[in-house]
């Protein structure tokens, strides 16, 4: 080696580029049972590996540290479970959808379920995507404990409320979010509030419906509300749910009794 | 006795803490057996988090061994976070194991691995979450058997007060027999505890502190440690494991749910090292040196990536780049997995160009971002004490190629507070830093390359030739370090290529107390777990002053203290704490190498050099398994066809 300088030069991968994306897929997946309790980076590291063992064409970025053509719209939150959680995968090969569906679906662990797997039908998942369907247990109380508070969050409008995160406190605006909500009495002892939520900017979570309920009208559940999501997708202009990877106008839920 | 799972309890709490997901269990290739199905039920802790915990190699091998017993159930449990301890305490719930959410005080046999000393704290927390006596006397035959391993178990003595025994050495056999002595012993009816750790006496490797007494001397020493029945062994053997190819554990390794420490697929190519560094514990009680063969690890690669869809593959022993067939296992492995977005690693310590050319061919497609050499010592002179044997123009040099090959950044690791050690031979670290970086831009052309000192405080352990050295006190270290970091930056132009990592001589101390403590220290153990100390090996929850202040008070009543157990050198003639620990070593021959080291004299490596006798092979029936075995790694030519190897 000799002393003198030489000409900066930066290594490259060798070699041809990655092989391009031939088939993008849509996939509608679970997160529930004790598994709700995975992080979303949790998940789509546990998610990468499975694509993995089920030894699925993903295609890759170019560079150094390539990375699985994967997106992802609007994961759950720690802790909470869903029905209705959706991602956008890259393939460098055709794969048949309902074998993708099979395959992913043995990789992964009982609680994370692949439940559909269709063609992409447009340039982004995520635009089709614009609320949620939920489903909130309270456990203890009656339908008609928890109707008013609900009747009351409606009839605002708009509600702030405050939550504290890592990087500060946020005002998330439950009132806006809320586009319909319904209380019936569930099974043992619980009412069941089922609402539809727009996704909002913060995002309103879990949480935020709670504290909302608790501030504006003082309801206080016995035990913490145990929440489920029940589907996403976009809302139309009767306040009707449209399923995001079936085919058009796909309704999920009816319009909302008034 | 049946056992119930506590998850319905447990769920609510989980919703209020940090990374609930590391307690849920269900993770990819674990194991949830019916309760009934088994005679013998084991819990296997790690007393560190999930994150550190679950990746350990050890833990996984013994519950995938026990787990293939038909009659055997095997879960893990890990140390709990404060956040989750609190909420547990206050609603009664149990510590509990991952798998089956069953409460560990259920189980016949808890065994704990501990890596290192400062875990000790985290295995009374445990013990009292789980609702266990911390006492072993306290014990009735109503609870596990608290089983330590590890390489701290080398030394248990400290927590001697609160462990039922320790297994000391290799774990795949031992867990086997200690099965069948507990599973015999509930066969005959299982009320007598006091039987059952008799019996467990008599496994070889398997040491019962309660039935030996010691004593102490005037002068603070110990005196004598005699076993009090005639059926318990003097001095008890660790265990041996040969021929690594007929245990390719774990078969279907783990694979985390949460973020931990290691995300990759390992597999242990050889155990042992002769090298003979003589600060390293590891190294002593863990001879001979056994290979496993390079058709055995191309086939638990294999095995291992379809079982767990890992992206890199970490081949792990104390210094991988001492396997006879190192270049034919990289290359054939790379060559294997090239198109898979696969990548391997080699924790690479050796200093010299070989290594580079490994780490080459292990980074051909990929990013060359950092190597790793640990010269562990800063001068020459030093590096004869510790018995490193590598010159600084070797180092250089090295480093040098590793710069001209596309590699950016370099780290080194060394040790401060070495016996011997002067400020001089500390400071050299500096010279050798700033010569890197002047010959690196050299060679590399480039002004961008970075070397990076970490540097740490040494701590004299059992079973090696400085286990008579005196510690250097956290004072003397910090100090060092400090000057140290000046001379670093003195010189602005080299100085801004140089980082600088260092931990402070204090929770050094605390390792040094634990690591060559006698059965004294546990009083110092409890009280600082009672002022509140767990997580030890966590900077954010370690507390020196806490431990200072126990030492003080716990070992008064007994006229010894912190810096006896510490700064002080021991004579030859000595009773040392684990003396009746048996890990193969001559006693005689470690202090012949403790004298070599203050003459600054090397010893080579057995493995190239004819046997110098240092006790183990003739003592525990053992031979140095090593090859090359001529063969090669084919490529696969069938996607998961695991029979093609030469
Ligand atoms: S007994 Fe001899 S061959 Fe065996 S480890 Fe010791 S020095 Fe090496």
């Amino acid at each position: 080696m000799s002393g003198k300088p030489r000409k900066r030069k930066q290594r490259t991968p060798d070699g041809p580029p990655p092989p391009p994306v031939v088939q993008r897929l849509w996939i509608r997946y679970t997160k529930v049972g004790r598994l709700r309790f995975m992080s979303h980076r949790d998940y789509t590291r546990v998610f990468e590996r499975a694509v993995r063992r089920a030894r699925l064409p993903v295609a890759f970025s170019a560079g150094f540290t390539p990375h699985p053509k994967i997106s992802w719209v609007g994961a759950a939150p720690t802790g909470v479970a869903s029905e209705a959680e959706y991602l956008e995968i890259g393939l460098s090969a055709v794969i048949e959808p309902d074998e993708v569906r099979r395959r992913l679906d043995e990789a992964l662990p009982a609680d994370l379920d692949i439940l559909e797997v269709a063609e992409a039908r447009a340039k982004s998942l995520a635009d089709r995507v614009d609320a949620s369907q939920w489903q909130f247990t309270f456990g203890g109380l009656a339908a008609d404990q928890v109707r008013p508070a609900v009747a009351a969050l409606l009839a605002t409008g708009t509600f702030t409320v405050e939550r504290i995160t890592q990087s500060g406190r946020k005002q998330v605006d439950v009132g806006a979010a809320l586009a319909s909500a319904d209380v019936v009495d569930g099974p043992a002892s619980c009412a069941i509030m089922t609402a539809i939520v727009r996704q909002s900017i913060p995002v309103v979570r879990p949480d935020d419906v709670y504290a909302a309920l608790r501030d504006v009208a003082g309801l206080v559940p016995p035990q913490l509300p145990v929440a489920l999501r029940l589907a996403q997708g976009s809302l139309d202009d009767s306040g009707r749910l449209l399923d995001p990877i079936a085919v058009d106008s796909t309704v999920i839920t009816p319009s909302p009794a008034s | 006795m049946t056992s119930h799972s506590v998850f319905s309890d447990l769920e609510p709490l989980l919703t209020q803490v940090q990374k609930p997901i590391q307690y849920v269990g269900g993770e990819l290739n674990s194991t949830v057996k019916e309760w009934e199905s088994a005679d013998v039920r084991w819990a296997l802790m790690y007393p560190d988090a999930y994150e550190v915990g679950l990746p350990n190699q050890g833990l996984m091998i013994l519950y995938e061994v026990l787990n293939e017993r038909t009659d055997t159930l095997a879960e893990r449990t890990y140390a709990v976070w404060p956040d989750l301890a609190e909420l547990m305490r206050k609603e009664q719930v149990p510590q509990f194991t991952v798998d089956g959410h069953r409460p560990v005080k259920d189980f016949d046999v808890l065994g704990v691995s501990f890596a290192t000393e400062l875990g000790y704290t985290n295995l009374l927390e445990a013990l009292d979450l789980a609702q266990i006596p911390i006492d072993a006397a306290e014990r009735t035959s109503e609870h596990p058997i608290v089983l330590a391993g590890g390489h701290a178990a080398f030394n248990p003595e400290p927590i001697a007060n609160f462990i039922d025994a320790a297994a000391l050495g290799d774990g795949e056999q031992v867990v086997g027999d200690v099965t069948d002595v507990v599973k015999a012993w509930k066969a005959a009816g299982g009320s007598d505890r006091g039987a059952l750790l008799r019996r467990l006496a008599q496994i070889p490797g398997v040491y019962v502190p309660s039935l030996y007494d010691v004593e102490y001397g005037p002068d603070g020493a110990i005196a004598s440690v005699t076993p009090r029945h005639s059926d318990v062994p003097d001095r008890v053997p660790k265990r041996t494991t040969m021929n690594l190819d007929d245990w390719p554990y774990p078969k279907q390794p783990l694979v985390p749910l949460a973020e931990s420490v290691h995300e990759r697929m390992s597999v242990e190519i050889f155990r042992g090292c002769t090298r003979g560094c003589r600060f390293c514990q590891a190294g002593m009680i863990t001879r001979p040196v056994r290979e496993r063969s390079i058709t055995g690890i191309g086939e638990m690669v294999e095995r291992g990536l379809n079982a767990t869809g890992f992206e890199e593959v970490g081949l792990l022993s104390l210094s991988s780049a001492d396997h006879s067939e190192i270049a034919d296992i990289t290359k054939g492995l790379a060559d294997r997995y090239e198109d898979s977005k696969t990548s391997l690693s080699l924790p690479s310590t050796r200093v010299d160009a070989f290594n580079i050319d490994l780490a080459n061919e292990l980074s051909r497609n990929g990013r060359r971002s950092g190597l790793t050499f640990a010269p562990e010592g800063g001068s020459e002179r030093i590096r004869k004490v510790i018995n490193k044997m590598v010159s600084k123009e070797d180092l250089i040099r090295t480093v040098t190629t590793a710069y001209a090959n596309g590699w950016r950044q370099v780290k080194l690791y060394f040790m401060c507070g070495l016996p011997t050690e002067t400020d001089e031979d500390v400071l050299e670290i500096a010279e050798m830093a700033k010569e890197v970086i002047t010959a690196g831009r050299a060679a590399s052309g480039r002004n961008d390359i970075r070397c990076t000192v970490s540097i740490g405080g040494f701590v004299p352990k059992a079973h090696t030739p400085f286990q008579w050295a005196s510690q250097a006190s956290a004072q003397t270290i910090d100090e060092r370090l400090a000057k140290l970091k000046a001379a670093i930056t003195s010189d602005r132009n080299l100085g801004r290529s140089i980082g600088f990592r260092y931990h402070d001589g204090k929770p050094s101390e605390v390792e040094g107390l634990l690591s060559r403590g006698d059965r004294r220290v546990g009083a110092v153990i409890r009280a600082v777990w009672e002022a509140g100390g767990k997580f030890d090996g966590w900077s954010e929850h370690f507390s020196h002053e806490r431990w200072v202040d126990a030492a003080a008070s716990a070992l008064a009543p007994y006229g010894v203290d912190l810096a006896w157990y510490t700064t002080r050198e021991r004579g030859e003639d000595e009773i040392l704490p684990w003396d009746h620990l048996d890990s193969g070593l001559d006693k005689q021959w470690l202090w012949d190498d403790w004298l070599d080291a203050i003459d600054e004299t090397e010893v080579d490596d057995c493995r190239w050099i004819p046997c110098y006798d240092c006790g183990v092979c003739p003592g525990m029936g053992t031979d140095i398994q090593i090859g090359p075995t001529g063969k090669t790694l084919l490529p696969l030519t069938v996607v998961n066809n695991g029979g093609d190897q030469a």
